[in-house]
C-alpha cells in the first residue's frame, strides 16, 4: 500500500526557504500570493492491505525518524488509489 | 633544518599543559586499577570531513592521546572524552545529524554523557546532538540561504563547562564557522530556559564583544553560536575550533576549548 507523507514546518517557525520563493514569486508579478512554505513529500510502499495499520507505520516512522517533531509537522494521506 | 624537526617544533604541545603526562585516576583506582594516559575518542560517520582536523588538534597540537571511533561501534572503550566532528554525515539526507543519531555509537555516547562524560559537538556534530536529543532545540537553513564560511567574533557566556573553563574572561575568540544550517532556533520558553540555566555557552558578537544583529552569520535565536546541556558536560557549536589552532592559519582560540577539555582531568568510566 502506498502511503504519501508531507512534512512541513511548523506555523510558528521562521521557513527561509519559503520565505525567498515568496520574494521570488512577488518580484515575477504573482501579487496574490501571500504566503509560500516549503516542505518535504516523502512516499512509502508499506506491506499490508490495511490502511490503518499503514497508517500507525507511517506516524511511527515520521515520529522517529522522518520528521523532526520539534520544528516540523506531517501529515499522511493514503491515496485513493491505493485502497482497493 | 631536516624536515621532521620542522614539524615537531610546528606541533609542540601548548606550553601551558603537556598532555602527555596526565594520568587519568579513575574513582576505581584505589581498587588497584593502574593509572592511564588522558585518552579522547573521535567520531567518524560515513560524511564526516572535520574528523582529522580534531584529531590534528587533540593529538599534534595538545598531545593528547586520541583515536578514531567508527560509527558502527557498539561501544566507545575508555575515553575521557569524545568529539562529534563536523561535515555532512550521511550527506545530510533528510536534515542534517537526522540519520547519523542512529549510528550505533550513539548509544555509547548518549551513555558515556548520562555518566558525565565531556561531549563536544563541533557544526555537524552539533546538529546530530540535537536530533539525537541530547541538547535541546533545533537547527534550520541560515536565514540568508547561503553557505557561510568565514572567522566570526565569539563571546563566551559559561566558562564552566570543560571546553570552556580556561577560556579567559572577557576574550573576544576569533573563531571560524562554515555551514549552511547554522541557524539554531529556539522558541522563546525554550530561550528562557537556557538563559535561567547558563546553558548559552557562545554568541556571536562583534570585535568588542558587542552582541548585535550585523554579527549573526545565520540568523539564530538570540546570536546563539553555543549550547551545552543542563548539566554542562555535553556542549554544542557551530563554529570550528578545530580550525583555530595554529596561528598560522589564522588564529589558535581554539587551543582553549581543548586546554580546558585537559585541565579538568575527570574520567567518566
Amino acid at each position: 500500500m502506498q502511503v504519501d507523507i508531507v512534512i512541513t514546518l511548523r506555523e510558528s517557525i521562521l521557513d527561509p526557504k519559503g520565505k525567498a520563493s515568496h520574494h521570488a514569486l512577488e518580484n515575477l508579478g504573482f501579487r496574490d500570493i501571500s504566503g509560500v512554505r516549503i516542505g518535504k513529500f516523502i512516499q512509502l510502499d508499506i506491506d499490508t492491505d490495511d490502511a490503518a495499520r499503514a497508517r500507525n507505520i507511517a506516524t511511527e516512522a515520521c515520529e522517529k525518524l522522518l520528521a523532526n517533531t520539534v520544528m516540523e509537522d506531517f501529515e499522511i494521506r493514503i491515496p485513493e488509489k491505493s485502497v482497493s | 633544518m631536516p624536515f621532521r624537526s620542522r614539524l615537531q617544533a610546528l606541533y609542540k604541545p601548548f606550553p601551558l599543559i603537556d598532555a602527555s603526562r596526565i594520568l587519568v585516576h579513575h574513582k576505581k583506582t584505589k581498587t588497584n586499577e593502574i593509572p592511564r594516559l588522558m585518552k579522547f575518542g573521535v567520531l567518524v560517520f560515513p560524511g564526516s570531513n572535520c574528523d582529522h582536523d580534531a584529531y590534528h588538534a587533540l593529538k599534534h597540537i595538545h598531545g593528547i592521546d586520541t583515536t578514531f571511533i567508527w560509527h558502527k561501534e557498539p561501544d566507545i572503550g575508555k575515553v575521557d572524552g569524545i568529539i562529534v566532528p563536523g561535515g555532512f554525515s550521511y550527506g545530510d539526507y533528510l536534515r542534517s545529524g537526522a540519520i547519523a543519531r542512529f549510528s550505533p555509537v550513539m548509544d555509547a555516547v548518549a551513555r558515556f554523557a548520562g555518566k558525565g562524560g565531556p561531549v563536544l559537538g563541533i557544526c555537524n556534530g552539533f546538529q546530530i546532538l540535537l536530533e539525537a536529543r541530547l541538547l535541546p532545540g533545533t537547527m534550520m537553513a541560515n536565514e540568508h540561504l547561503r553557505f557561510t564560511c568565514k572567522f566570526v567574533h565569539l563571546t563566551c557566556q559559561n566558562h564552566k563547562t570543560p571546553f570552556t573553563a580556561s577560556i579567559p574572561e572577557n576574550l573576544i575568540l576569533s573563531i571560524p564557522v562554515a555551514h549552511g544550517e547554522g541557524n539554531y532556533y529556539a522558541d522563546p520558553e525554550l530561550l528562557k530556559l537556557l538563559e535561567d540555566r547558563h546553558q548559552i555557552v557562545f554568541r556571536y558578537c562583534d570585535a568588542h564583544g558587542q552582541i548585535t544583529p550585523e554579527s549573526n552569520p545565520n540568523g539564530s535565536t538570540a546570536n546563539i553560536a553555543g549550547i551545552c546541556n543542563d548539566r554542562g558536560n555535553v556542549v554544542g557549536m557551530m563554529p570550528h575550533p578545530e580550525r583555530a589552532v595554529e596561528n598560522e592559519i589564522g588564529s589558535d582560540h581554539g587551543r582553549y576549548l581543548f586546554e580546558s577539555a585537559l585541565s579538568r582531568v575527570v574520567s567518566a568510566s
